[in-house]
């Protein structure tokens, strides 16, 4: 251990260039392998450190929705509650007023939290319930982005030829389509009519609409490096060997890839998050009444002036935690690469 | 370069082609009986109105026949809306002033924001400024369009009465108008690219520092100043460039979607969004070959910029 700098240590603090830097690792870090050099350079990096564990706290408050629901709150997520009232302070007041204004943050835990939307919903509860829900579906739609891409890439790198001519016509042709009209044409297809075993807008389909949205943008990249690959000797000496063409490639360029896999699902999630809720805005995503940030804020949109904070809350919750991913992962991507060899783009 | 454009534009023929064969099959298969006859009849139609529908705009014919004709109809401008009942081409023309507005200003606000934004990071990589500039690109490459939108429209607009609440005015209405109605969108849409480009640019700028054509330069004697607007920058914007004329095709045929419903302006996209809630096959078939048709115009445009901006690529 002693020979791993530490962000305190005179050696970090007296390199001033990158360079320096990764000279001074080099020197230290004999016999380290990447994953756990990257595990430093990610330890020194306090702000993404940070973000990360932020990003970890929402999680863990959302998926303790139903604790708040049902032991603080007393109400669930699609409870109305227009006509009733509710004690602020002494004084009781309409939870919806007579010309349909909800109330506003009461800040007392136990009932109206962040007070109410105009059906009288507690928006704090909807609030990590829609939160579970989309992160739910951004966690959905990443994994599948990540999978069918990888495979793509993967096929149309290694195998060249037909098969890459098809599936990068295959991809381009969904790349052509502008992220969220494509998104609206799948969803309105799915929730008008289903296609194959799917039928509605589920949750489920949501994500999956989302998720192939995507492929291309991770795909392409993937593909990129698989052909880089290709050429290098080490595949030929496993050809030699007579590995067959799957154990090649799931155990000599797989490896390889999972940089580039490791930083992309980071980026992906954010997207994926920031995906369903412009989609959810516009009404092919989740639908009503089912929380999701999404049509908290396309909502609380329409009750703008009176009830602003039906649009701010949703709004910054959803806000943090796609910041909170995306700083993280730009420390990802610092510390698997700080030389940005993994080049992100729309090549 | 003569069979390169040829290539490219077979190319895109395909691409066009494949495009709106799958958006039309989308439709038919979504509709019922692929039929739309039953929208158009209403809700109290007979099945007897409803076949004489069917028969009158030819949607008993086989499938690929009513591709072909949706299709001649399109090229021909004469297709309309079964919808809507207006001609395509005219409602797209309607649409087009507000996207192209819209699209073509944030454009430019973009990519003249990032390129500062992105060398002043560059220059001060590591100091006070660069991680301030990171921290504001990251918050707006986090913020969801509507809600940045929502935001402005209540404290701009509503409280503090600097805005509009939103609408459309043409220029040749009224100049004034049409600029103070298009702050808030211009400002709305660019900061999510802000965001990505300015990024993109700085790390690029740093890369391209630490080239040896840039330490010749300096050892050469030249300014700072001199280097950075010569050398450096002139190869750091072919990227951006490149990805600028991409990005723009993308939100001139439909990615301003959002921001055109927060801020009710009826462009293109508002059209396009419009047109998939109604299932309304024609219109949406033809925004789709209009948004692929200039993602792919503008691609090759780009390429061609690309091999005019480095020689290296042109001598492949």
């Amino acid at each position: 251990m002693r020979y791993f700098p530490t962000g305190r240590g005179p050696t970090a603090l007296a390199a001033e260039t990158l360079d320096e830097t990764l000279e001074i690792e080099q020197d230290f870090t004999l016999g380290v392998g990447p994953y756990k050099l990257a595990w430093l350079r990610l330890r020194r990096n306090r702000v993404s450190l940070a973000f990360g564990v932020l990003f970890l706290l929402i999680v863990v408050l959302c998926l303790l929705a139903p604790v708040y629901s049902h032991d603080i709150a007393n109400i669930g997520p699609y409870t109305q509650n227009i006509t009733g009232t509710v004690k602020v302070g002494g004084k009781v007041e309409d939870i919806v007023s007579l010309i349909g204004i909800p109330i506003g943050p009461t800040w007392q835990l136990h009932h109206y939290f962040l007070g109410a939307d105009d059906n009288g919903r507690d928006v704090a509860v909807r609030l990590l319930y829609g939160g579970r829900n989309s992160l739910e579906i951004g966690a959905v739609a990443t994994l599948m982005t990540m999978l069918l891409a990888t495979i793509c890439g993967l096929l149309a790198g290694y195998f060249r030829g037909l098969t890459d001519g098809i599936i990068s016509r295959v991809l381009d042709v969904i790349w052509a389509y502008p992220a969220v009209l494509l998104g609206i044409v799948l969803g309105t297809v799915l929730e008008v009519h289903g296609l194959g075993p799917f039928h509605g807008t589920t949750l489920l389909s949501t994500a999956i609409v989302i998720g192939f949205v995507y492929v291309p943008y991770v795909a392409k990249p993937i593909r990129a490096q698989v052909l880089a690959m290709r050429d290098r000797e080490f595949v030929d000496a496993a050809r030699q060997q007579g590995l067959s063409h799957v154990r090649i490639m799931t155990t000599e360029i797989l490896p390889n890839l999972a940089s580039t896999i490791i930083v992309f699902i980071p980026l992906i999630l954010a997207n994926a998050i920031l995906t369903e809720a412009g989609l959810t805005f516009l009404g092919a995503g989740v639908q009503p009444p089912n929380p999701s940030w999404g049509t908290m804020i396309s909502d609380g949109i329409s009750t703008i002036p009176a009830a602003f904070h039906n649009v701010l809350i949703p709004g910054i919750m959803l806000v943090l935690a796609v910041l909170s991913v995306n700083v993280f992962g730009d420390g990802l991507r610092d510390a698997l690469d700080p030389r940005a060899k993994i080049r992100l783009g729309k090549e | 370069m003569a069979r390169f454009l040829v290539r490219r534009l077979m190319v895109m023929v395909a691409l066009l082609f494949v495009i709106s064969l799958v958006t039309f099959m989308l439709f038919i298969v979504v509709l019922p009986n692929g039929n739309p006859a039953a929208l158009l009849a209403g809700h109290l139609a007979t099945p007897a109105e409803v076949h004489l529908i069917s028969v009158r705009y030819g949607f008993d014919k086989p499938v690929w026949v009513q591709y072909v004709k949706t299709m001649a109809n399109i090229f021909d401008g004469s297709a309309y809306s079964y919808q809507s009942g207006f001609n395509v081409l005219d409602e797209i023309r309607a649409g087009l002033p507000a996207t192209l507005s819209l699209s073509l200003g944030a454009g430019f606000i973009w990519l003249l924001t990032s390129i500062l934004v992105g060398t002043l990071a560059a220059i001060r990589a590591g100091r006070y400024t660069d991680r301030v500039l990171t921290l504001l690109s990251m918050v707006g490459v986090s913020m969801p369009v509507f809600f940045f939108g929502a935001v402005l429209i209540y404290f701009a607009g509503y409280k503090w009465g600097i805005i509009p609440l939103g609408g459309y005015v043409p220029w040749t209405q009224s100049l004034t108008g049409w600029l103070w109605h298009l702050v808030a969108p211009w400002l709305t849409l660019s900061i999510l690219f802000i965001g990505i480009y300015s990024r993109i640019l700085r790390s690029t700028i740093l890369d391209t520092i630490n080239e040896d054509f840039v330490r010749t330069a300096k050892a050469k004697g030249l300014s700072g100043r001199k280097v950075l607007l010569r050398h450096v920058l002139r190869n750091s914007l072919i990227p951006i460039i490149s990805l600028w004329g991409l990005d723009l095709a993308q939100v001139i045929g439909g990615g301003a979607i959002l921001t055109e419903s927060v801020y009710n302006l009826h462009g293109v996209g508002y059209l396009a969004y419009q047109s998939v809630s109604h299932l309304d096959t024609v219109t949406l078939l033809s925004i789709v070959m209009l948004t692929a048709l200039a993602v792919v115009v503008l691609g090759a445009l780009t390429e061609v910029f690309y091999a005019f901006l480095d020689p290296r690529i042109r001598l492949q």
